[in-house]
């Protein structure tokens, strides 16, 4: 409220999101039978599907390509989605934002503590398909570990990005253009499923644009016990992306609520 | 020591020139306000004359165009965390939180505040006590009626010992029962030296609860002062309400009458007068229906802000 540009939010914003967190205690259960569940039935199912059409990659077995890449879609999947319908239903729907800015919470504290916790949510669900990826054999050793503050970052980066689009939103259906024009080619171009030299050139470059590419040839090597290329400018681009998302997304919400 | 006094005597609440446009409507237009610590304050008004953008101005959730607010000794919006510390509201529309529980959202209320720990667990039981929501303490709120939902925000409200209330339209939609508790509560309040700030639509209510009171009408102050006293300046205090057949005749036939003055409000014809004797006497004698009551807050409320429909 005070800087016309630069978010500055206060410690408040760990209620924001050890509020959300009492919420997600409640429903713990189910919550984890998708974290684990559902990176375990696409890892069968693909795995053993096109696993058999596909063979290896290189040296690596599809099945290890494909967890460190579901492994990063998994986070961008889980971060964006809470940025965009819970948060939107705690913001428009049932005055949870409100109640918090009746109290001394700032918009700032708000939108910063939910990208925390949309964050923490997707953490959350990258360790669970870790465990499960350790547990079948696809983790190559330790290093593995290394990828999940990179996914933390990327996680809050995803989130702060899907923020903006919650600020602009009127209504649930709006998600559907963020999903339809930057998620899913995200998705497609990121490396998750296939290795993105199968693309031609230009494609390759412009996947690059977005952040899911530099997570995934991340978090990749990682995994797999590869060797990785320029780790610095692509946490650099993560980062980036974030600052950007916070910045745009304070700025947005700032204005659809403190008007 | 001498030095202290103006700053113990400072007003809680000091707006001044406020002005606030969205688009091209001019929302509150120059509006001054100043309430004083303990005092129970009123704004009435129809359906967007400004009330609740004035408040949310006082929250600092609402930047004005123009000119200036100290609430609790701070500026507002500049330092309105700080001023929010001690502030409680009850907001027009329900915002307790139906993921928790009744004790689970004062809970959580009390950590946006900073407030956690064993030391906050006997001001939850208290408040529950206070909202007589004992025994559903670990209810879930789409399972409250309307009147415990209420009962359970004012407690909300009351969490961190707030020097200032404000409460958006507090009893709208509540039954006479739970309207009557509420007013309770907050004369508990009030008399426990903790200042009030409402709007409300009901008049009564007004009457009941407010030391003073401010009428705004279209984003401006029309008048205020306490409540007997806006009555007796501005209307006569008898007043005849005629209805039926004859009425508008009625109304025609008394106003050669001195001192009477008429208002027709489609089939009511409102007489107000001061010395009500002779127009008594005549009504007895004809077999006009009609109704004596003193003048009220509501009387004055139409007279300076009309009878047309406000949407």
């Amino acid at each position: 409220m005070s800087s016309p540009l630069i978010p500055s939010p206060g410690v408040r914003s760990f209620a924001v999101w050890r509020r959300n967190f009492r919420v997600w205690r409640k429903i713990l259960l189910p919550s984890a039978l998708g974290n684990f569940g559902e990176p375990l039935l696409y890892l069968m199912a693909f795995g053993y599907g096109f696993g058999q059409l596909v063979g290896d990659l290189g040296q690596l077995p599809y099945m290890a390509f494909l967890a460190s890449g579901i492994i990063c879609s998994s986070t961008l999947f889980t971060a964006s989605f809470e940025a965009m319908y819970s948060a939107y239903t705690r913001m428009a729907g049932q005055q949870t934002w409100g109640a918090m800015l009746n109290a001394p919470l700032t918009v700032d504290d708000i939108v910063l503590g939910e990208i925390l916790w949309a964050a923490t949510k997707g953490l959350m669900n990258a360790t669970a398909i870790l465990i499960v990826a350790a547990l079948l054999g696809l983790v190559a050793d330790l290093r593995a570990l290394l990828a999940l503050p990179v996914l933390a970052i990327a996680g809050f980066t995803f989130a702060a990005c899907a923020m903006v689009v919650t600020a602009r939103s009127r209504s649930y259906d709006f998600f559907l253009y963020y999903f339809t024009l930057v998620l899913t080619p995200m998705l497609l171009t990121g490396g998750v499923f296939f290795p993105r030299e199968q693309f031609p050139e230009l494609l390759q470059d412009l996947a690059y644009l977005l952040p899911l590419a530099h997570v995934v040839d991340l978090v990749r090597p990682l995994l797999t016990g590869g060797s990785l290329h320029a780790p610095l400018l692509h946490l650099l681009v993560i980062v980036a992306y974030g600052a950007v998302g916070l910045l745009v997304a304070t700025a947005a919400v700032r204005r659809r609520l403190v008007r | 020591m001498q030095l202290e006094q103006p700053l113990a005597t400072a007003p809680l609440v000091a707006m001044r020139g406020l002005c606030k446009r969205y688009a091209d409507r001019s929302v509150v237009d120059s509006l001054d306000l100043v309430v004083q610590e303990g005092e129970c304050f009123g704004l009435l008004g129809p359906n967007g004359a400004g009330k609740t953008t004035t408040l949310r101005m006082l929250l600092g959730l609402t930047p004005p165009d123009s000119g200036t607010i100290q609430v609790l000794g701070e500026p507002i919006p500049e330092r309105a965390r700080v001023a929010r510390e001690q502030i409680g509201v009850v907001p027009q529309f329900d915002s307790l939180d139906p993921d928790f529980t009744a004790r689970e959202n004062l809970v959580t209320y009390a950590s946006y505040f900073g407030l956690r720990g064993p030391h906050i667990e006997q001001r939850i039981a208290d408040l529950i006590a206070f909202a007589h929501l004992e025994g559903r303490e670990n209810v879930a709120i789409p399972e409250l009626s309307g009147g415990m939902k209420r009962r359970l925000t004012l407690a909300r409200a009351l969490i961190n010992r707030p020097r200032l209330v404000v409460l958006d339209e507090p009893t709208t939609g509540l039954d006479p029962q739970a309207r009557h508790h509420i007013w309770q509560r907050l004369r508990e309040l009030r008399d426990a030296g903790t200042t009030l700030i409402l709007t409300t639509h009901y008049m009564e209510e007004a009457e009941r609860l407010c030391d003073r009171l401010a009428i705004l009408d279209a984003g401006r102050i029309v008048a205020s002062g306490t409540p007997r006293a806006l009555i007796a300046e501005h209307i006569e205090p008898h007043v005849l309400e005629l209805t039926g057949a004859g009425a508008d005749t009625w109304g025609a036939d008394a106003a050669p009458d001195t001192g009477v003055r008429i208002h027709r409000v489609g089939d009511l014809t409102l007489l107000y007068t001061a010395k009500p004797r002779a127009l008594l006497e005549r009504l007895d004698a004809s077999d006009q229906r009609y109704l004596h009551r003193p003048a009220n807050l509501e009387d004055v409320f139409l007279k300076l802000t009309g009878h047309d429909l406000r949407d």
